[in-house]
This record gives C-alpha cells, sequence and structure tokens, in this order.
C-alpha cells in the first residue's frame, strides 16, 4: 500500500489531495472546482471517515471541494492520518449520487420582505411572479455552511435570475431573508449586513441554539423554496415552524 | 419560627454560592476550551484565546479541564464573593488583590464570603483567565459554555460581564489541595514575540520574495484586533497574480490569511469557520497561546517550523499537566 502524499488508486476512486493546514488540521481535497460531483465526493468522505471513529479525529468540516480534519496531534498526525484515508472506499453509489435530502424552506416573496424583487424582475426583463416561479422551481445543492451560523451556500440558480449583488450593502438585513447574489442564493441565518438582492424572508429559523435541533440544512442536502401568504407567515412565525419545513428524500436519474 | 426561617436561609444561602460583578473591566467573557462538532453548520469554536492558561487554571484547582472560566482582557473585573470560594488566575499578570491584599496567579487563592477580588493593572500579557474549584454554574448552549459574542450566544447570557451580573459557582466545592507552580512556564514578558508558523494550504500562491517578507519582516499588531482576528501591520505580502482569492475553505485556529491589501491577518477563537482569502501559513498551536497574550501595539516576526517539530512541541507543552 502506498504511502505517499498524493493518494490515488485505480478505476473508481479518484485522485485525492492531502495537504496539511498547520499540525492540527488535514486536507483532504477532492477537486479544483465547484461542482456537484466534487462536493458529494466530500459529504461522502466526511460520512465514510466518521463511520470508521479513527481515532485523534476532533472534527470534520466539509468545504466546496476539500474537507478539513481537525485532530489532536498528541494522538495522531498527518501521516498516520493519511496511511488510514487512503485505505477507505470515496466511490458514489449511483443511488447515492442522486438520493437527495431535500429542505423545504417556506418564503414570503416580494413586499417589504423582498425589497429588491422589483429590481430584480427589471433587471431580468421578468414579471416579479416569473422570477418567483423561477427561484422556486429549482432544488438547489447546499455545498457547505459557512460564513455565519446556518448560513448555506447554494448552487444552481437559474441564469434568468442571477444578478449581481448590492454596490453598497445594506447594514441591515433581517433574519431569515433570502437573498441573491450571482449564481448563489441564500438566507441569512442571522440579522446583521449584507449585500445581497433580498426577494423575499422565510419565517423558519434556520439557526436557532435553543431547540433540539440547531441546524435545519446540513451540507449535502437541497433546498426547495416554496411559497406562502403573509397570513401564513405570521401564524408560523408564532411557533418555531420546524414542522413546515418538510425534509424529503427523491430520487432522480440524471 | 424566627430561629426556622433563619436556619432555612443559611441553608439557602450556603447551597447557591455566588459571585456578584462589581465592575466587568474591558471584556470578561465565559469561556471553557471551545464549541466543536459545529463548524461544519458554520458555528464558530470560540472558547479562551489562551487555551494552556485556562487548562492550567482547571489543572491547579482540580477541575475537568474544560470547566468554564472568566476569560478578562487588559482591564481586570471586579468581583464579590457571596460564600467561600477557591480560585486561580492564569495567564496575563494583571495584579490579582483580594481586599488590598495582593495575591498571586498560578496558585490557589482562597476568597472567603465578602472579599472582592479586583486587578491593580496589566503588567505583562493580555489575558488572565480565573477559574472557580468545582466550576460555574453555566447552562451550556450548544454544548459548551465558551460565549461566541457576534450572535450572543453561550457563556453568560451571550456577552461580555457586567456590573450587577451575578453566577452561580459549584456548590460544595472541596479546598483542593495548595499547588504552586514555578514561573520557568512564564509567557513572553516582552512586546516582540517570536511566533512559530508552518507554511499553510496556499503557500504556492506566494512568490519566494513575499515568503521571505513573511519570515523577515516585524509586524505590529493593530488596534482593531479582537477575539475574531489580529490584523497586522508591517510590509506587504502580496499573492502571484491571479491568487487573490481561493473558494471559502476552513480555517483553523491560527491561520494566517493574505487579504488584497496584502496585510496578514491571523484568525483568532472567533473567527468564522470559513473565508475564501489565501492561507499562506498557521501558527503552531504551541505558539497559540503565547499569540493570545500578545496584544494591540505589540510586535511579531514568524519563524518557520516543520510539522514535526511542531507536533512535538506541542506535545511537550500538553505534558506539563500529566508531569506536574
Amino acid at each position: 500500500m502506498q504511502t505517499s502524499i498524493s493518494g490515488q488508486s485505480e478505476l473508481t476512486q479518484p485522485e485525492m489531495k492531502y495537504i496539511p493546514a498547520g499540525d492540527s488540521a488535514l486536507i483532504v481535497k477532492a477537486g479544483k472546482d465547484i461542482s456537484e460531483i466534487t462536493n458529494r465526493r466530500i459529504q461522502k468522505m466526511l460520512l465514510e471517515i466518521e463511520s470508521k471513529q479513527i481515532p485523534g479525529i476532533i472534527e470534520l468540516v466539509p468545504a466546496f471541494n476539500e474537507l478539513m480534519i481537525y485532530f489532536d496531534c498528541r494522538f495522531t498526525n498527518h501521516k498516520v492520518l493519511v496511511d488510514q484515508l487512503i485505505t477507505l472506499d470515496f466511490n458514489l453509489l449511483k443511488e447515492v449520487l442522486y438520493e437527495r435530502n431535500i429542505v423545504h424552506i417556506p418564503v414570503l416573496y416580494g413586499g417589504q420582505f423582498g425589497p429588491d424583487l422589483p429590481w430584480i424582475a427589471e433587471r431580468s426583463k421578468l414579471s416579479q411572479s416569473e422570477v418567483i416561479d423561477i427561484h422556486t422551481s429549482v432544488d438547489y445543492p447546499v455545498y457547505m455552511l459557512g460564513f455565519a451560523p446556518g448560513f448555506c451556500y447554494l448552487g444552481g440558480v437559474d441564469q434568468r435570475i442571477a444578478i449581481p449583488r448590492l454596490e453598497t450593502p445594506r447594514t441591515i438585513v433581517i433574519a431569515g431573508s433570502i437573498g441573491i447574489a450571482g449564481n448563489q442564493t441564500g438566507i441569512y441565518p442571522l440579522t446583521g449586513p449584507g449585500g445581497w438582492q433580498i426577494l423575499g424572508r422565510t419565517p423558519v429559523k434556520i439557526f436557532n441554539p435553543h431547540r433540539i435541533s440547531y441546524f435545519l440544512i446540513k451540507a449535502g442536502d437541497f433546498v426547495r423554496f416554496y411559497v406562502i401568504d403573509e397570513a401564513t407567515f405570521l401564524a408560523m412565525q408564532q411557533t418555531d415552524a420546524v414542522d413546515y419545513s418538510v425534509s424529503g428524500k427523491s430520487l432522480q436519474n440524471e | 419560627m424566627q430561629l426556622t426561617i433563619l436556619c432555612l436561609e443559611k441553608v439557602f444561602k450556603m447551597s447557591k454560592p455566588t459571585i456578584r460583578i462589581i465592575k466587568g473591566g474591558l471584556l470578561s467573557t465565559v469561556q471553557d476550551t471551545g464549541r466543536y462538532e459545529f463548524q461544519r453548520y458554520g458555528m464558530p469554536v470560540s472558547g479562551a484565546m489562551d487555551v494552556f492558561s485556562l487548562l492550567l487554571a482547571n489543572h491547579i484547582l482540580g477541575n475537568q479541564p474544560n470547566a468554564p472560566c472568566i476569560e478578562t482582557t487588559m482591564d481586570g473585573p471586579m468581583i464579590l464573593f457571596k460564600e467561600e470560594a477557591y480560585i486561580a488566575i492564569c495567564g496575563a499578570d494583571m495584579q490579582p488583590r483580594i481586599n488590598d491584599k495582593s495575591v498571586e496567579n498560578n496558585r490557589v487563592i482562597i476568597a472567603k464570603p465578602g472579599d472582592v477580588l479586583s486587578f491593580k493593572g496589566l503588567r505583562t500579557g493580555c489575558r488572565s483567565y480565573i477559574a472557580f474549584a468545582g466550576g460555574m454554574q453555566i447552562e451550556p448552549v450548544m454544548r459548551s459554555s465558551a460565549t461566541y459574542l457576534p450572535a450572543g450566544i453561550g457563556g453568560f447570557k451571550g456577552r461580555k460581564l457586567v456590573a450587577g451580573d451575578e453566577i452561580d459557582l459549584a456548590i460544595q466545592p472541596v479546598k483542593p489541595p495548595d499547588f504552586t507552580i514555578s514561573n520557568a512556564l512564564n509567557l513572553v514578558n516582552v512586546p516582540k514575540a517570536t511566533i512559530r508558523i508552518i507554511p499553510g494550504p496556499e503557500i504556492s500562491s506566494f512568490g519566494f520574495s513575499s515568503i521571505q517578507k513573511l519570515l523577515n519582516s516585524d509586524f505590529a499588531i493593530l488596534p482593531h484586533s479582537d477575539r475574531m482576528a489580529y490584523r497586522l501591520e508591517g510590509a506587504p505580502v502580496f499573492p502571484l497574480a491571479g491568487k487573490a482569492d481561493i473558494i471559502s475553505s476552513s480555517l483553523p485556529f491560527g491561520t494566517i490569511q493574505i487579504p488584497a491589501d496584502g496585510q496578514p491577518i491571523i484568525m483568532m477563537a472567533d473567527r468564522p469557520t470559513s473565508g475564501g482569502y489565501p492561507r499562506i501559513a498557521v501558527v503552531a498551536s504551541v505558539d497559540l497561546p503565547k499569540l493570545a497574550q500578545l496584544k494591540p501595539g505589540d510586535h511579531i516576526q514568524f519563524r518557520e517550523i516543520s510539522l514535526e517539530q511542531a507536533g512535538k512541541l506541542y506535545q511537550q507543552q500538553m505534558d506539563f499537566f500529566t508531569l506536574h
């Protein structure tokens, strides 16, 4: 079994790069780009490594195309970890590749909660309801979470509504706001500054540290937005609307 | 009847040892060794900036290593003890006093009911850790007592301590055996420190001359440095053309990122879980406590060491707790 840093084996195992990030972290890099296949491989790697319960590992953090392994360097080191990792199977089984965990997020579009919807419509040369139709017609892959707790990097925005971010960011964007910035769309989990075009708001708290499930969405999931009206929005706000964000698995053939 | 009430009062008082914050100081927060498990959801680790000093303070008292402590920054708090307690203070020397009497870092200190802990002023370092025998009664949030200030989560109500705050200590703590540590462990006292680093994941995005600049320059720590990041000022370190941005990637504690202006940023305890600037180097874990004891105005020089050396040095540092 080879022990070189750049692990590679025949057939379906892709070439992985193992890159140290300081004395207590190791990157497993699965590709150079942002792509769904690369990202799914990262999710698979994460599950595979977790299942092996390798001693010394503290935490696994997936990003677009790399998986960061945080470990305690008293109990293991880069070489020992790489030797263990190259024996693992990171192949994507066809069924797993096409299985989707979809989180449905209710959105009240436009009006005071979607101040940039008119602008997005104008820039795209579409009506506001056409923009909403397009935005709600896609299962957006969740590439990773970062930047703030619960903030999802969603890919797959339809080019027709991929409007660039605001020239001047807002100082306050209310938590739950749904935004678009170029090819990305996402949900602001906390109130704070933000530069995305805001088209609506969800009453759902995608991050709540005082709830049993702190986070509703994880890397590898898909997000699907759906339309609700103001009455429903207010009703959902009264409860912590976890029950309303329906998860569902769906198998799709590509 | 009166006697019964008095007895009951005494019983309840004794079973609820409390401290009251008279003065919060510049920035005093409840911290433990950090909130792990949730970085994959974008939740920062937070926790002590100088984890070694927090571990040491707990070690002196026989606490669990991860027992919550008060991290205090530059200007210390004033704390009233309503019941007897045993404490230890480690890290920066802020000249602690119990009432009018000087006490020392790195040993068990007894506080009697009515005693006031205060700090005369910062002499060396930047952050002190006050541990209480048996720990503090802090309700964990997301399985940790660390305070994440930017989102107001964890620790004591998700914020820094202010006058009037009351925290319950452990019920009926056992007096720890007397324990003093020799000052051979002293952190760097001088306002200039050598921080050892390991080449980072994006080191190849930097040319030879940039790397030399990082290793041969003197960097000052800028005033707006904080628990999230230390911003440095010095000779600019520019990446090669076209390498200024990276796809969002994870950030270990001590990652040195280089943004567009070439001025290094060192990611600290409250760092976001991911960032988009090239990671030129990572501070060796053994030097993170030293780094945490530097403050704005202090100077840093970087020195490169190997992964193996870094691992050995960290092991040696942590061996302290098995040897003492």
